[in-house]
């Protein structure tokens, strides 16, 4: 492969730099295989799945669909920039209590698509939920335990106010 | 990179909801799937494949592609040192086509190279010269033998026969239909990956894969390559989902060949696209089925005929086969039958395992028959289900008495139990209508249809399969170790092992060993059989260890072992006093313990279809509402109320995530999954093309857990995996008819079947 193209991502607020890479790589192949990042899943390269779901200056994007080489100048926020060292976030949590995880290859994905749709809007209908969710296909759960798993993030919010 | 075991520590018994000890990786995005594996100096690898459904290879001409820069390694048919085929049950299918390409997609050639792009470079230039072929797709031309064999094996992969009871004896009702089912695609989100590791001295490998069954891999990776099995080490990589389609070899030969040639570790990995070429599909079939039924609409005996396109190569073709005309009858009494079976060779792509396995076909049959006798002795779907349901102690047409339990009437009457959705309202939202948002015409014309379904599914391996799985378990200093080869491709037997050894061991820290081949087989992650194989090889395993300290310390207290049991966490003397931790009492000592477990033995099917064939059984009904649009031909299922037979529940969090996942590919097969086929090419290989259920058009389901312990089961419980998936498709479907007053023997329904 000619390898030959610098240029550095802002990710989860660090600047990283790719070296030697190929200008036709996507942000997910970039960020999966280049900057260590394996987080975000790539299931159909197609933005169809929503595997590859990440922030980019606070929009919810597939990552599979985004030359990386495009996004310099952009904020990029991955399922490893949601996540804390320490605790799991009120999402994360949900999701595994309320059992939206099985195989768990849809689920970082979901868990941006998720935190994404929750900061833009705090109280969702039920299918402000499902449309939020709806790019994200997920094979195993049927999505009730997806429900499920957001419907108890809310409640505990409210509670928490 | 190799996973290190897991501790799971919550105080969390069977019958809890214990949470899954990788779901905090898995939310996080650290949990690692085979396709994050990595290894130093790692090379890809991609798959050549043919383009053509049918046609003779001419010439393979590999060196412009073997000139591009990156490329380390070319191989083909040629550099198999070992068998040239593999197979799960007849090795019929060639690691690479060296004299004919059997199916559109069909592997000619693999690369190594330095970077994905490169790989797709190279294999634009492998030139491949083709005699194309007219293939062979329709399945009736392979049985009338008007088609020259397209394998040496010939066009009939195989032919059963079930003929039952008085051959001649009608009824006063007879109703029929031939009733087509599409070729549905497993579409787990994990893509097939492998990385192989080759051994310093480039005679052995490891392998990190995403299977369904380690073991079986293993054997056919080690014929091919010509290795001993010793010189192979096989490591389960995180699956994302499996579904059947991970049972047969895909890319595990491939990317050991060309670990070995390169001698450097080779990740391999598919597209989407090719996911869609290089794994099994769900059978399509034609089944033909006539039902006669006495005037009270009660089943006088069942004519079938059965056809399963097998496409090119064998795989799990003639089991298949026999699932689904052995479940002819479905949850129902039936003296007699007549039934003929074929599973077919076509140049269609290869269709093999896929959750519910010759089942779900068959019940399409069948429930879309019930109706029909309802309607025509005017009975509802209900009433029809009820009159025939079959309880335990009765004959199947294959003679086999079904001895499982069998609450095929609970199963209704607790669905019909449940309430309907409220009626759709003014205000309601226009996502929740059919089509979705944009789509609909005008809600003043959708229809409302109801519709059920029954099933019966049959657990664990069949035809005298010696199946089983195999666990150790290993106590120390109050810690249980479990050690399996059970695949863990989501189903959560990751969770259930654990509250096996703390319900059975009193412990509460259990640490899970990783999941390869340095133990005996597990068998598949499939037939809804790992709770039963894999959870009987883990309480097998963890008894033993228990019996042992007991003994270690009933002699150490003087107290009669056989006096012990575990209460809690502590070892308790169950006439006196005597109360002692499991912690303190396996202090110092290591207790390991490997327990084997198997089914009991089943029996072929002689010529007439007869014989005790299968293990044991599992029913669940479904009732389905949908809203129909009849003039766009555009459904919404709104609501799935379902009972299932469990036999006993062991994780309710699981247990309900089992459910509503196959519903959901269920939903799927009804009314939108479907690989298209034009004359032996798959015409939507993308998921822009084959469309799988959204957040959006997932129904409310309410559920219902039918719990009779099953004391046959070594937990009492019934394999719940595939049952979800089966009958909820002809449910779908009767709505679907109840809305709009036609008839449609067809699935996915699509919007024509039901607008024109
Ligand atoms: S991988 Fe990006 S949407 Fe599927
Ligand atoms: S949990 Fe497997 S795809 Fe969603």
């Amino acid at each position: 492969m000619s390898a030959n193209e610098f240029y550095s991502l802002h990710v989860n607020g660090k600047t990283m730099p790719v070296q030697d890479s190929w200008v036709g790589e996507s942000l997910l192949y970039v960020l999966r295989e280049r900057l260590g990042l394996p987080g975000t899943k790539g299931a159909c390269e197609q933005g169809e799945c929503g595997s590859c779901t990440v922030l980019m200056n606070g929009n919810a994007v597939c990552a599979c669909l985004v030359m990386a080489a495009t996004a310099v100048n952009s904020e990029i926020v991955t399922v490893e920039g949601i996540t804390s060292e320490s605790t799991l976030t009120d999402v994360q949590q949900s999701f595994v209590e309320e059992g939206a995880v099985q195989c768990g290859f849809c689920t970082p994905g979901l868990i941006v698509a998720v935190h994404h749709l929750l900061e833009k809007n705090p109280q969702p209908s039920e299918f402000e939920v499902k449309e939020a969710i709806s790019g994200n296909i997920c094979r195993c759960t049927g999505y009730g335990r997806v429900f499920a798993a957001v419907e108890a993030t809310i409640r505990s919010r409210n509670e928490v106010k | 990179m190799a996973k290190s075991s897991v501790v799971t520590k919550p105080r969390d018994i069977l019958g809890n909801s214990a949470l899954r000890p990788d779901g905090a990786h898995k939310v996080q995005g650290s949990f690692e799937f085979t396709s994050d594996l990595h290894a130093e100096n790692m090379l890809w690898g991609a798959t050549l494949r043919s383009p053509h459904p049918y046609a003779k290879i001419m010439s393979i001409d590999t060196s412009a592609a073997l000139a591009l820069p990156g490329v380390h390694c070319i191989i083909t048919a040629d550099d198999v040192p070992g068998k040239s085929t593999y197979g799960l049950i007849s090795s019929d299918q060639p690691v690479f086509a060296s004299d004919y390409v059997r199916y559109m997609g069909e592997p000619v050639a693999a690369v190594a190279a330095d970077h994905p792009e490169t790989c797709r470079r190279a294999l634009a230039l492998i030139v491949v010269v083709y005699e194309v072929l007219a293939p062979l797709t329709n399945p009736e031309d392979a049985i009338a033998g008007s088609f020259d064999p397209i394998h040496p094996d010939g066009n009939v992969i195989r032919h059963q026969r079930i003929v039952r009871g008085d051959q001649n004896i009608s009824g006063p009702i007879v109703v029929e239909g031939e009733y087509v089912i599409g070729m549905q695609d497993q579409a787990f989100l994990g893509l097939e990956a492998a990385l192989a590791i080759p051994d310093p001295d480039g005679l052995g490998l490891h392998l990190h894969v995403a299977t369904q069954w380690l073991h079986e891999d293993l054997t056919q990776i080690s014929a091919c390559l010509s290795l001993p099995a010793e010189k192979i080490r096989l490591t389960l990589g995180g699956v994302g989902g499996a579904f059947g389609a991970r049972e047969d070899i895909s890319l595990q030969v491939h990317c050991c060949l060309l670990a070995l040639k390169a001698g450097r570790p080779i990740k391999m990995q598919y597209s989407r696209e090719e996911s869609f070429f290089g794994h099994v599909h769900r059978h399509p079939a034609t089944i033909f089925m006539r039902h006669h039924a006495d005037a009270n609409g009660k089943i006088v005996k069942i004519d079938a005929r059965f056809v399963f396109d097998g496409g090119a190569y064998t795989s799990t073709s003639p089991a298949v086969l026999i699932n689904g005309i052995t479940h002819t009858q479905g949850p129902y009494k039936c003296d007699n039958a007549t039934v003929d079976g074929y599973a077919v060779r076509t140049n269609n792509p290869p269709c093999g395992a896929m959750r519910g396995f010759g089942v779900v076909q068959a019940c399409f049959a069948h429930e879309s028959q019930m109706d029909k006798i309802a309607v025509a002795v005017g009975k509802s779907p209900v009433e029809i289900r009820l009159i025939n349901a079959m309880v335990t102690g009765d004959p199947l047409i294959t003679g086999q008495i079904m001895e499982s339990v069998a609450p095929v009437a609970r199963c209704i009457t607790e669905t019909d139990a449940i309430p309907l959705p409220a009626l759709m309202g003014e205000t309601v939202n226009e996502l929740s209508l059919p089509g979705g948002s944009g789509l609909t015409a005008s809600r003043s014309h959708i229809v409302r249809g109801i519709g059920w379904g029954v099933s019966m599914k049959n657990l664990m391996y069949s035809e005298g399969f010696d199946d089983f799985a195999t666990a150790r378990c290993t106590l120390k200093d109050g810690v249980a170790s479990l050690k399996f080869a059970t695949s863990e491709v989501g189903q959560g037997f990751v969770t259930l092992a654990p509250q096996i050894a703390r319900s059975v061991l009193g412990v509460d820290e259990v640490i899970l060993e990783p999941i390869d081949t340095q133990i005996g087989s597990a068998g598949s992650t499939s037939a809804s059989r790992q709770t039963w194989m894999s959870g009987g090889a883990v309480d097998g395993a963890c008894r033993l260890v228990r019996e042992r300290l007991f003994h270690h310390v009933g002699k150490q207290h003087s107290i009669d072992p056989l006096r012990l049991v575990i209460d809690g966490t502590d070892v308790i003397d169950q006439v006196g006093t005597f109360r002692y931790s499991v912690a303190e009492a396996s202090e110092g000592i290591e207790i390991s313990e490997t327990f084997e477990h198997h089914h009991r033995a089943t029996e072929e099917l002689d010529a007439n279809g007869q014989g005790n064939c299968h293990t044991a059984f599992a029913f669940v009904a479904h009732r389905a509402v949908v809203d129909v649009d009849p003039e766009l031909g555009l459904v919404k299922v709104v609501q799935i109320a379902t009972a299932q037979d469990v036999g006993r529940v062991l994780n309710p969090l699981s247990a309900i995530g089992q459910l509503e996942g196959g519903i959901a590919q269920g939903l799927g097969l009804a009314v939108m999954e479907e690989i298209i086929m034009q004359n032996g090419k798959v015409r939507n290989p993308s998921f822009t093309d084959y469309l799988l259920p959204t957040a959006l058009d997932a129904p409310d389901v309410v559920a219902v857990m039918i719990e009779e312990y099953e004391p046959q089961a070594p937990l009492g419980a019934k394999g719940i995996g595939e049952p979800p998936c089966i009958s909820v498709t002809p449910a779908i479907v009767a709505a679907i008819r109840n809305a709009i007053g036609k008839n449609i023997e067809r699935i996915p329904v699509r919007p024509q079947d039901i607008c024109l």
